[in-house]
């Protein structure tokens, strides 16, 4: 078959698939999925998709897309990957390919005391989105593990369906490794007016388990609870395919600027790939909708013909949990100081590593939000008045830098 | 059923059979017109579903899509919006949109 071979249908390998053909590529394209679902988007499945006992989910595109594109779509998992011959196992049968595209994405970590649990839940993917809201007709109290993005949409979801939730984060703060203090205290107290109980500095210390139940998780105080468990406590990059064919592995797969692995023709993009970026020291995994669709582009246009190009972009992440949006553009690393504009129903939180603009984090103003990429898209930082003045004024100096 | 007629960059004109509920954006994307890409499933973050309008009504945008519209989409003008933010109704047969060009 040669030509592309793509692992992994999820929002990077489908963007791929289809781009590879619009940037003028000739040769066959094939995307291979463990399912054999239209690829879809993920993100509504910690929100609507729950709320909705009979929503579907949404495709990414059309089947006809990937028909149009002559994308040959593959159900099945590749059991091997073989550098040298250029091959690799589906179904048993080698498969050959002129470039090799891991698109693997991450899982779910896991408590391991929970392993086993039949009302322990995680979300990532559409079964676990329907395995999770199937059980939430018989729970009255959910208790939700670690506040970051998924956790608190998800707390924001099941609050609406009317569900008792409580929402255990170890650390001082939610969403402590992704947004400011400002930011954590808005989403704390938007939820709990949702009626959301959110305990921080709680570490779970063990589970109360009956049969294959957990009944309640153990504090150092006192236990909460349950009559089922989410779990939101990050992901690990699926590497298992790329390490066996010893193909160079960190976190997640290594590859250079260009998103070329270690192996000759073999190359990684989305949540699995963990590549030099340029708000970073050190190669960097990047978990977003917007990472893996550039990083698909980015690669389409250079396996179509295009020069070799380091991968350069200005990330961007959005949250929706309950009414509050959620919306970072840029990396905060290094940012030393804040310049912060707050009315009440908006916050917006500039990150400034010394002099230079690193990172905005807003809540429900998306004006600001815009304003941010395309200054940070140029480089450019205005002086504190303008941040504090609004996206107006950004807009106006933008305009005349 | 409304029918809705998108018309792709290139001019052609897509009769898109839409379901109430739905968003404009979903039922473009199903049918795959062209140049509606959708990136962010419809959380106004993207503005790649960004049309005009060109015959019918439609609600007000309210104020996450007008302000996504005016400090992100290009080529916006006064009939500018964001087709994941409008969801479909069965008053708006015949209505129909433009797909702007990225």
């Amino acid at each position: 078959m040669s030509g592309v071979v793509i692992i992994g249908a999820g929002h990077a390998g489908s963007q791929l698939a289809v781009s590879l053909r619009a940037e003028g590529y000739a040769g066959a394209v094939t995307l291979i999925d463990a399912s054999d679902a239209l690829p879809y988007h993920k993100p509504p499945l910690s929100k609507t998709f729950l709320k909705d006992p009979a929503a579907l989910p949404q495709p990414l595109r059309a089947a006809s897309a990937y028909k149009a594109a002559g994308v040959t779509r593959l159900t099945g998992t590749v059991t091997a990957i073989d550098t040298a011959a250029q091959t690799v196992t589906l179904h048993g049968a080698a498969l050959d390919y002129d470039h090799l595209v891991l698109a693997t994405g991450a899982r779910n970590r896991m408590l391991p005391d929970l392993a086993g649990a039949a009302n322990v839940h995680s979300l990532r993917d559409l079964a676990d989105a329907e395995r999770l809201r199937a059980a939430l007709a018989d729970a009255a109290h959910v208790v939700v593990i670690g506040g970051g993005f998924i956790g608190l949409e998800s707390a924001a979801a099941l609050a609406a369906m009317g569900k008792t939730v409580t929402v255990l984060e170890s650390a001082p703060r939610v969403l402590a490794r992704v947004a400011a203090p400002e930011t954590s205290a808005r989403v704390e107290a938007t939820l709990a007016g949702l009626g959301v109980t959110i305990r921080t500095g709680f570490s779970a210390g063990g589970f109360t388990r009956q049969g294959d139940r957990i009944h309640a998780v153990q504090g150092a105080q006192d236990t909460v609870p349950c009559d089922l468990l989410l779990v939101g406590i990050g992901a690990q990059a699926d590497t298992a395919l790329a390490r066996a064919a010893g193909i160079a592995c960190n976190q997640g797969i290594l590859t250079d600027s260009h998103l070329a692995t270690s192996a000759p023709h073999v190359w990684a993009i989305g949540d699995v790939a963990e590549t030099p970026h340029w708000q970073a020291d050190a190669p960097l995994r990047v978990e977003s909708v917007q990472n893996a669709t550039d990083q698909a582009r980015h690669l389409a246009r250079h396996l179509a013909g295009a020069a070799p190009a380091a991968f350069c972009t200005v990330p961007w992440f959005w949250s929706d949990i309950g009414p509050l949006k959620l919306q970072i553009a840029g990396l905060a690393l290094g940012a030393d100081r804040r310049v912060l504009r707050d009315d009440g129903a908006r916050l917006a939180v500039f990150h400034l590593a010394g002099d230079r603009l690193v990172s905005v984090e807003t809540l429900n103003s998306p004006a600001d939000h815009m304003i941010a990429r395309q200054l940070l898209d140029a480089g450019l930082t205005p002086p504190d008045a303008f941040m504090q003045d609004g996206a107006p004024a950004m807009k106006a100096w933008l305009a005349q830098a | 059923m409304p029918t809705i007629t998108f018309v792709e960059p290139d001019g052609t004109r897509r009769d898109v059979a839409a379901h109430p509920g739905e968003s404009l954006m979903a039922a473009a994307t199903r049918a795959n017109v062209a140049g509606i890409i959708a990136e962010c499933g419809g959380s106004a973050m993207c503005a790649t579903c960004h049309c005009y309008l060109v015959a019918g009504t439609l609600p007000e945008a309210e104020p996450l899509e007008a302000e996504t519209l005016e400090f992100v989409a290009r080529n916006t003008r006064a009939t500018s919006r964001l087709s994941c933010q409008i969801t479909v109704t069965d008053t708006m047969e015949g209505l129909v949109l433009q797909v702007a060009p990225q």
